[in-house]
């Protein structure tokens, strides 16, 4: 078979083209297989790959559903840099929404410049409150950070379908588990007039920027990328692991916060017991894709948000069931996180006769 | 049956495919291997058991095709993080992505059939102590074959030299190395084992529990497992211990509720997920447990050998 | 990476989106071939045996009954969330009539709507409604009577259990007329209710059946989607009521009959108001009497007497002499709602928030 040999140093040249290689892997074998499936193959990568960006409202809710994903990716990278290990951004993602989303019936009808940025300090400040409980846990008594933040996504869940279906219920609604449609001084305002996209999008570009800034310039990001090296070197380096760890979670659950009022403030509009759709979860896979660089997340969060905006088309386009999206994002997945090995390793195949 | 003996019964029902799941993923994280992709292969095992029991009319089919369908779908992640060094947190979430959308491709023409009843155990049964009969005979056999699974992991870890292998492979990859054993190779196979097992637990619920294929029916099944793994400190008899735990709380709220006491249904729904973290809390204050049995090179990546 | 590579980059990608928007504007070409385009949105995977199951029946029959002249389009497991609005709007562009079939797409429907005044919408079991935005919901609830009914006259152990997912008037309504109903044949009934917060988990559902049969039920009723608790039933040899679709195939024995949601009568009709130029923006609340609720053949294990008791339960809701919410009916805590012979509103039903006088349990507030 085949043999790795580590690189002296990352290879520039595989860090652009891996993402096109595995981009032309799984065209190949989703092609294959459409085909197995019986559909044209040609006009299902179209559909999927090239359609949505060839409208302006395409391209605007590509915007819409790639902000939530990038903010929240650019979070949690900074705590798998360092080790730390939040898995419950879906969670956090929810509280965030909550609180904001209270505030903003709590001051409606009040009308006002200062209200948006209050709802979303509140989506913020929720988010590492709920971000905080691990933390706490994992630096006081050490409890697997893991589960803590994965068992309170649930908790969050259930905690907004409690608020929604009782307190913050419209009282116009009928009783119906839906609150009131906000107020619009506690809206985002929209980018682009006639779609969607809002100012949340702006915000996703200046946190990219900020944490490229902080992850190569700042000391925090220094100690946050020798944390996950090797805790030795952190203690030489004077920041204790426990405070690493703060900074990760208190940071991830400020963005994951942010996000979720963002989502409930900008496209929703109100607060719905489903507003927790996964982004969480989705937010990890494009933490990972992009190599917890900030740039990368950038792209592999449009990628994934093509993905799922390309797979509605497939299905109203072309009627393939929603599962065939989840194959083809699995495969596409799969192939991206298989070639970049070769950013840092080179491929020696083995001689069979030595 | 009274009350006592049928809350029993159904909570050793409830945990049995968390008790599969977590047992193979202990394995697998024992050699050092974090494989977030439970919920994946689950989902397969479900689909595929089903699809051949109702092609083949033979549980016993359906039981193999889980074993190997999960084994396949934990095959690809076992490729990419072992051969192609890929994040093993990433590409767990991308297999449970890729699981649950290629069950719900193959049981496309499956939904709507539905299954006898599996068949019980009948061969122990001792009429004159019938409580001790209902509590501990009348389960089907794949109940046993799953407690049998967990005191052979038990005995396997501890007890035979591939079991010290393996955590030796687990706990310091490097020297494994250098005593000259293939590390990926028995990561793969770690892998390959947590697969099987995961199949498993999605076939006692396609097969046992509710006898029908929907789609998503593990609900989640596959993230408690992993709950559960570490909540046992990774230890093999503990998994049976944290899975009847959090399926007895599951069980019991729903009693609890069916009584009728006034408290919103939601709070209720959270009282697994609460009790789960301060069950954890109260774990990790014992710090050196925690060291001795947790695997030090988890979801550490390896790369030398072949 | 060098910083004057990263900021050309962008730079670049800047200018490319700047160039690529001046040349997309305004570029949305419909396309009439004067077929008649339905669209329909889920909230679950088609294959959920429930709800999304019978829209989606529903939807081959408007195929079936029209042939050519329509095309229809599906778009399953929707979340009511962000992605409602962008998947009803990709419809919009090219369908002349969209049914978005589940509650939490009412707000997104109506933002739509206003968007594309041309496009006809139909909102599942909303009450905000326009000018091209109709809502339809089915009375389940003259169905949960004529289920009530049987279940009262059926348990042996005077125990029904009853699975119900979301405290939402919808499910609250069903209860309480199934409480009613049951305890008109029945007096010493007893309702155990176990709330599970989700619509579907066929695990969850069947280990609730359990302890609902565990605690003495005999009979289970259930509002969740999956024919899991049918499943159980059937195992454990009690009866039990089919949800949405005919669920005998799960409980040949334990099945007494199913509520069906029967909405192709309603999809077919409003597609012939779109084909011949005649739709206009309505309120409908179809019962027995539209044939939007329907049951299953009810079993053979069911006694003619009750059988006939039913039968002329659904006479009288169909002819209008029978309404199952009729006083005197007192609030679970003893207030009066109805007054004797007072009929409910149709408004009290839509919010109802309440269990009536003899369920135990509570409901958030």
């Amino acid at each position: 078979m085949f043999k790795l040999e580590p690189r002296n140093e990352q290879s520039l040249f595989f860090v652009y083209f891996s993402p096109f290689i595995s981009v032309i892997m799984s065209i190949f074998a989703g092609a294959v297989m459409f085909m197995v499936l019986g559909e044209n193959p040609v006009e299902a990568m179209k559909i999927i790959f090239i359609n949505p960006l060839k409208s302006l409202f395409g391209l605007s809710e590509l915007m819409v559903k790639a902000t939530p994903l990038i903010i929240i990716a650019i979070g949690l990278s900074l705590g798998f840099k360092a080790g730390v290990w939040n898995i419950g951004a879906e969670g956090q993602y929810t509280i965030g929404a909550l609180c904001s989303g209270s505030l903003a019936l709590a001051l409606y009808p009040i009308s006002g410049f200062w209200v948006l940025p209050l709802v979303l300090i509140a989506g913020i400040i929720g988010g590492s409150i709920w971000a905080a409980i691990p933390a706490l846990l994992k630096t006081k008594f050490n409890t697997h950070e893991i589960l803590v933040s994965l068992m309170l996504t649930y908790v969050a869940i259930l905690l907004l379908s409690v608020m929604v279906h009782g307190p913050l219920r419209d009282p116009d609604g009928f009783n119906f588990p839906e609150s009131r449609l906000f107020h619009y001084s506690a809206l985002l305002p929209i980018l682009i007039e006639g779609t969607r996209a809002h100012i949340g999008t702006i915000f996703a570009l200046i946190i990219v920027f900020g944490a490229y800034v902080i992850m190569g310039k700042h000391v925090i990001g220094y100690q946050i990328r020798v944390s996950g090296e090797s805790s030795k070197a952190l203690s030489f380096s004077g920041y204790s692991k426990k405070t690493i760890i703060w900074i990760c979670f208190l940071t991830s659950g400020a963005l994951a916060g942010i996000a979720g009022a963002i989502d409930i403030t900008g496209p929703v509009g109100q607060l719905v017991p489903s507003i927790p759709v996964g982004y969480g979860f989705t937010g990890i896979i494009v933490a990972f894709l992009g190599r917890l660089n900030p740039v990368g997340i950038l792209f592999s969060g449009i990628l994934l948000a093509l993905t799922y905006i390309g797979g509605e088309a497939a299905q109203i386009k072309m009627s393939l069931p929603s599962a065939i999206t989840g194959v083809f994002q699995g495969m596409l997945l799969f192939f991206l996180l298989a070639t970049d090995v070769l950013v840092n390793y080179k491929i020696k195949l083995k001689r069979f006769f030595k | 049956m009274d009350l006592f003996e049928a809350v029993f019964h159904g909570i050793i029902i409830a945990s049995t495919p968390l008790v599969f799941a977590a047992i193979g993923e202990l394995v697998v994280e024992k050699s050092g291997v974090l494989n977030l992709g439970v919920e994946g292969m689950m989902i397969i095992g479900a689909v595929c058991s089903f699809v051949v029991t109702i092609e083949t009319g033979s549980y016993v089919y359906g039981v193999i095709a889980a074993i190997i369908s999960g084994s396949i779908a934990a095959s690809l992640f076992g490729f990419v993080t072992q051969y192609f060094l890929s994040n093993q947190v990433a590409s767990g979430l991308s297999l449970t992505i890729f699981g649950l959308g290629m069950a719900a491709l193959i049981g496309q023409s499956y939904t709507g059939l539905s299954l006898t009843e599996f068949p019980e155990l009948n061969i122990l049964t001792l009429n004159n102590i019938p409580i001790l009969n209902n509590i501990l005979f009348s389960y089907d056999y794949l109940v046993y074959v799953s407690i049998f699974l967990v005191f052979a992991v038990y005995y396997f870890l501890n007890k035979s030299k591939f079991g010290l292998i393996l955590k030796a492979v687990g706990d310091n990859h490097d020297a494994a190395y250098s005593l000259g054993y293939s590390v990926k190779r028995i990561r793969f196979f770690a892998i390959l084992f947590g697969g099987a097992c995961a199949g498993l637990g999605g076939c006692y619920l396609s097969l046992v529990q509710t006898p029908f294929w929907v789609e998503n029916m593990t609900s989640g099944r596959g993230w408690i497992a992993l709950v559960i793994v570490v909540f046992s400190v990774w230890r093999p008899l503990w998994i049976l211990v944290g899975a009847y735990i959090f399926g007895g709380i599951t069980i019991i709220q729903l009693h609890i509720q069916g009584i009728g006491i006034n408290i919103e249904s939601q709070y209720l729904s959270m009282l697994p997920y609460i009790v789960t973290i301060f069950v954890l809390v109260f774990i990790s204050t014992n710090k050196r447990r925690l060291t001795n049995n947790s695997p030090a090179c988890l979801n550490k990546i390896f790369n030398a050998d072949l | 990476m060098s910083k004057k590579f990263i900021g050309g980059l962008l730079l670049a990608i800047l200018v490319g989106l700047a160039f690529y928007y001046q040349a997309i504007k305004g570029e949305d070409v419909v396309i009439d071939d004067g077929v008649t385009k339905v669209g329909f949105i889920y909230i679950g995977p088609i294959g959920d045996m429930g709800w999304s199951y019978e829209h989606d029946k529903a939807r081959l029959a408007v195929e079936a009954e029209f042939g050519d002249q329509v095309e229809t389009t599906y778009v399953e497991s929707v979340p009511e969330s962000q992605d409602a609005e962008r998947v009803i709007t990709e419809l919009a562009q090219d369908h002349d009539l969209i049914f978005t079939t589940s509650f939490g797409y009412m707000n997104p429907t109506l933002k739509v709507a206003e968007a594309f005044p041309n496009v006809k919408f139909e909102h599942a079991t909303g009450y905000k409604r326009n000018d091209n935005t109709s809502i339809y919901s089915a009375r389940f609830y003259e169905g949960r009577h004529l289920i009530g009914l049987i279940a009262g006259g059926m348990t042996k152990t005077n125990t029904i259990g009853y699975i119900a997912s979301f405290p939402i008037p919808e499910v609250v309504r069903g209860i309480n007329a199934a409480y009613l109903a049951a305890i008109s044949v029945n007096p010493t009934v007893e309702f155990k209710v176990i709330w599970l917060n989700t619509w579907f988990d066929p695990g969850k559902e069947a280990d609730a059946a359990k302890a609902l049969i565990d605690q003495g039920a005999d009979v289970i009723m259930q509002h969740t989607d999956s024919p899991a608790a049918m499943t159980v039933a059937e195992q454990e040899g009690v009866y039990a009521f089919g949800q949405a679709s005919d669920m005998i195939a799960y409980g040949p024995n334990a099945q007494l009959t199913s509520i069906i949601d029967n909405w192709a009568p309603y999809y077919i009709l409003r597609t012939k108001d779109i084909i011949d130029g005649t739709w206009k923006s309505t309120d409908t609340w179809g019962g027995i009497d539209s044939g939007m609720v329907e049951l299953a053949k009810i079993s053979d294990k069911v006694p003619t007497v009750i059988k006939n008791l039913v039968e002329q339960a659904n006479e009288g809701i169909v002819n209008g002499t029978l309404h199952p919410f009729t006083g005197p009916i007192n609030k679970q805590d003893g207030s009066v709602w109805l007054v004797e012979g007072e009929v409910a509103s149709d408004g009290d039903l839509l919010g109802m928030a309440f269990y009536v006088e003899g369920i135990d349990g509570m409901l958030p507030n």
